[in-house]
Parts: C-alpha cells; structure tokens; sequence
C-alpha cells in the first residue's frame, strides 16, 4: 500500500512533508520494477535542486534510473545507510529506505503532486498499457 | 592468411540469393558521375604476385634488419612466437567482442587476467578489458575525472606528454564545455613543478603528468598527485612506455587515481603504427565511472570459478546516452597478446627486459654525450629514450644514417615539438652493443664533417 500521508511523482518518487523538510524516495512500486538494488548514486548536502530536476541514479543488478526530485529545495541530509546497504531500499522504500532530505524552497510545489489514491491509479493504467 | 577464393558459380549464386542479375545491377544506385575507375593493371600469375608484393615491402626499412631507434609512443621490444602461435588460433582470432559474454569463458578469463596484470603493474584496484591505444585512453581517463568532479571544468595537461595524446585531448574537448591548461618542462626536462601546482584551481577536474615523458625524463608522480588533490582534483599518470611500469614505482604507490596509456610495449608489435593497445586502471571508489568492459572473477552455480561481464550498467547498450563513455568494447586480440607475453615474462622477465633496456640506453646515452658535437639537453633521469641535441638538423641527418641502415632516432620537429636539432632516441633489449656502436660512429663521423 502506498501510505496517504505521502506525495507522489509520475516517475516513481515521493516526498514526506514535516515543516519546512522534504523527504525523498522511491515507491514500492519502483523497487519492485528495479529488482534488487545493488548501488545508489546520492548528491552531497548543500547541492540545491529545481522540482524534476535529477538527483541522482538508483542501479538494480538489471537496469539503471535517474532519481528526480519532486519539488525544489537544498539538500541538507543523504540517507547515508542506504547508500552503504542499498537493498533497504528493497526492503522498505517508505521508511529506512528514503533517499534525501531538501529544505524546501516553495511550499506550493506539493499541491502538483499525486495523492496515494492518484498515484495508485495512475501505476494501475501503466500497468494495463504495457 | 588464408585465401578465400570465389567462383563463377559462388558469385552467380549469392547474386541470385539477393535477386540482382549482376554485379553491375548490385551498384546500379550508385551515380557514374561518383563512380571511380580503379585502373588496376591486367591479372598475374601467383609468382607475379609475391614478387610484385615483396619487392614493394623491401622498400619499407624492417626493425629486425636495420640498427632500430625509433621510440617516441611505439617501441620495439621482443614478442615470443609463443604469442603468435596461440593469437592465430581461430577461436581468438575470429572471435568479435563477446554480446553473449558468458558463453565464452576463455575470452573472460583470459580479459580478466589481463586487468590483473595491469593493475599489478600500476598499483591500481580496477582495470578495464583494454581500449584503443594510448592517446584515447587519456581522454577517457580526463572525461572520467570531469564526471567525478560534478562540475570542474578544467584538465591541467604536462607539455612533456605525448603531443599526439595532447592534440587527441583537444579533439575531443573542442566541442565540450572543458578547457585544458598545459605546463612547460623545467630546466631537468621534468614538468616544472611550481607551475604545475600554480595551474591548478577549483576548476580543475584531474592532473595529468607522462612518465617516463615524452623527452624520456622519468617524472615524479607524487608530485602531480599532490598537486591534484591539493585542490580536489585527481592525478592522473599516463604511461608511453609501459615497460617501464617493470622497473619503476606504480603510479598507485605515489598517489595516483587514475593510471592509463599505451601498453603496446607489454608484448603487441609495432604493426606499422597499429593495432597497439590501450589500457585504464582506477581506484575502487572511482570504478562505477570506468569507461569500456570490466571481467569479474564470481562462482557458478555449482561453485566453480568462472567469469562474467560486471558493472556492466555502466556501458552503452543498458545505459544509452548516460553511459560512462561510447566505447563498449576492447582491444580483444592485442590484450590477449599482452598477457600472453605478460604470462610467458612473468614478473621477473618483464624486470629483466626493463632493465636491459635501461642499463643499454644508459651504455647509448654516455657515449653520446662524449661525443664533442651532440650534447643531452636535459639531465633529468632516463629510463630507456632520451633526448639528444646535434650538430645540425635532426630530420635530414636520420634520414641519412636510414640509407645505411641505421633508424637513429625520432627528430623532435616531426611533432612541432622542439628545436630542429634535437632528435629521441629509444634503446630496448633489442638493440646490441655493436648496433649502438655503429650508431655513435656514424653519429660522430656528422659531427666531425662541420
């Protein structure tokens, strides 16, 4: 299940609002995909980020995808424990799986993004098209 | 080579296989205006044929019959025929970059231990399955270190690099948001030292330092690293002669990140020029931003050793435009000959052939430099080439001592690389002593006609 307090990206991101932090991962959905998760390429703090701008790329032992961010802000915190264990990823996308943390810039990029209903529906009709 | 004959009735089945009626109707889309007669003369006899062929080749001057200098990038070090035999055996010779790669465990195995002897001979983690040749090998090493940086823009190049590696660099980064910064030679003929550690800014991505160099000083490599990181960047050591790497400390051991060049020493011919072999090897942190393929030593499912392509989602068919770089093969047969020869040296006689290269070159370079009118411009330390000033123009004088069979050096002015008087002159275990002997006489006779 995707968790409702979460915003998501049509590429596979969500961003966990508290206060003025962002926190940034991939979905459930997007792990699965990728299969096992082998090496995670994550920016320094201080590096600052435009909405659907790349971040960074998550690598599985099949395929390799650019990370976008969600919404603009100046990363001030790297999941350094995923990066040194990346399979949490797999494990737990939603929780000690997240990849960054951005001070956010705007407030009202959030209200762009999908709801956890959207986002399932959204993930559903990709699934029917292939 | 085999001789692939075609018939009347081959050519008249494989016209029909693609439903033309000729050969003529084959073409017939290309225009008569951009048609080329090639005027080729009338058919020989197979004893025509070798005659015309041989006498053609006897005008090249041969390394094995001729008192052979020639160094500059390429360099005429013994090949076993141990090598060939096993190069010509058609699963090697035949065989194009594995797509299938597992299938072919030889090819890994033998690509792997390739990379092992690499990185044992640079002191280095991590070696790719090889690349063209030298100059190439450069600018992936400097586009690897500018990826690493996220950002710098700017590659500080010593001047005692080879110039066609140099002009290669600028080829490449002409049309990319990148500049280069060169640094002259001090007085020793080394990269001057000061100038180098002021070249290098916040901008700067990697600096990039020849040893032994182009004038055949051998340079300090743990200055150039320690110029690099002073400032962020990475050190990259470049290798012309990788002989050398026998004889002398590992690039790895004095700091540098990246160590690349040509290994064509390391047991490939000089083929006229080509094919030669370029090599890459990096440090484990950097490995994910390696150019080209990388064999990887794992287990099978029933826990035999075996082999396979890995990192591979750095390459060009997974990673498309975001790959490390648009190679994605190797110089497959060219490191299969290097490690055979590698294989067969084995460490102690990769040693011995440096060492005899070095301690002749240094028997060529005294006597030289007694002679009243030659003079070594640069006195820095030399490992087999060395830099030598004569009485007059270089260029003409070696083509000269050519006529009586001596290949005396290569004159700096063939690369806009220095005063017309000045020439490289290359010593390997191949030459004799009586060869060098002959070349100081004829050296010495020019120096007496002014």
């Amino acid at each position: 299940m995707n968790p409702n307090d979460l915003h998501y990206t049509k590429s596979h991101e969500w961003v966990r609002i508290d206060g003025e932090i962002g926190t940034i991962g991939i979905t459930e959905h997007a792990q699965k995909e990728l299969g096992e998760i082998v090496y995670l390429e994550l920016p320094e703090v201080g590096h600052v980020y435009n909405a659907e701008e790349e971040f960074g790329t998550v690598e599985s032992v099949k395929a390799v995808s650019e990370l976008f961010t969600p919404v603009s802000g100046e990363v001030v915190e790297v999941n350094k424990r995923a990066v040194g264990e990346p399979g949490i990823v797999n494990d737990d996308s939603y929780g000690d799986g997240w990849l960054i943390k951005l001070k956010l810039s705007s407030d009202e990029e959030v209200g762009k993004l999908m709801s956890a209903q959207l986002y399932t529906e959204y993930v559903q009709s990709e699934e029917k098209a292939k | 080579m085999k001789y692939l004959p075609v018939s009347n009735a081959d050519r008249a089945e494989m016209l029909a296989a693609i439903g033309v009626s000729s050969v003529d109707q084959l073409f017939a889309s290309i225009p008569p205006s951009v048609r080329q007669d090639p005027k080729l003369p009338p058919p020989l006899s197979e004893i025509e044929i070798r005659r015309l062929f041989g006498n053609l080749a006897k005008k090249n001057a041969n390394a094995r019959e001729t008192a052979f200098f020639l160094g500059a990038g390429l360099y005429h070090h013994y090949t076993s025929a141990i090598a060939d035999q096993m190069l010509y055996r058609s699963e090697w010779l035949t065989s194009y970059t594995p797509y299938q790669p597992e299938v072919s465990q030889g090819t890994l195995q033998s690509i792997f231990e390739f990379q092992t002897h690499v990185c044992l001979l640079t002191g280095q983690d991590v070696a790719n399955a090889s690349l063209y040749e030298g100059a190439s090998a450069l600018v992936e090493a400097l586009l690897m270190a500018e990826r690493l940086s996220r950002g710098r823009t700017r590659a500080v190049l010593s001047q005692a690099i080879h110039p066609e590696y140099r002009e290669t660099v600028r080829t490449y980064f002409a049309n990319l948001a990148l500049d280069v910064v060169e640094v002259p030679v001090g007085p020793d003929g080394a990269t001057d030292r000061r100038a180098l550690a002021a070249a290098v800014d916040e901008k700067t991505f990697a600096v990039a330092v020849q040893s032994p160099n182009f004038y055949g000083i051998v340079e300090d490599w743990g200055a150039a690293s320690a110029a690099a990181h002073a400032k962020g960047a990475l050190g990259i050591a470049v290798v012309a002669e990788a002989a050398s790497l026998a004889l002398l400390a590992p690039p790895g051991e004095k700091g540098i990140d990246i160590a690349c060049g040509e290994a064509q020493s390391l047991g490939v011919p000089m083929h006229n020029g080509g094919p030669i072999l370029g090599f890459l090897a990096c440090r484990t942190a950097h490995e994910r931003q390696i150019p080209g393929r990388l064999v990887g030593q794992t287990h099978d499912a029933e826990g035999r050793r075996a082999f396979c392509l890995t990192l591979s989602t750095r390459e060009q068919h997974i990673r498309r435009e975001k790959a490390t770089s648009n190679i994605c093969t190797n110089q497959g047969l060219m490191a299969l000959a290097a490690n055979i020869h590698m294989s067969l040296l084995g460490k102690h006689g990769l040693r011995e052939v440096a060492k005899q290269s070095h301690a002749k070159a240094e028997y060529l370079k005294g006597r030289i430099s007694a002679l009243p009118a030659y003079r070594l411009p640069y006195p820095g330390p030399t490992f087999n080439e060395f830099l030598v000033e004569g009485p007059r123009a270089a260029a003409p004088m070696i083509r000269d001592l050519a006529g009586r069979g001596i290949l005396a050096g290569v004159p700096l002015s063939r690369f806009g690389a220095g005063p017309a008087n000045r020439f490289l002159v290359a010593v390997t275990e191949m030459n004799t002593r009586e060869e060098m002997d002959r070349l100081v006489s004829a050296l010495s006779e020019i120096g007496r006609e002014r």
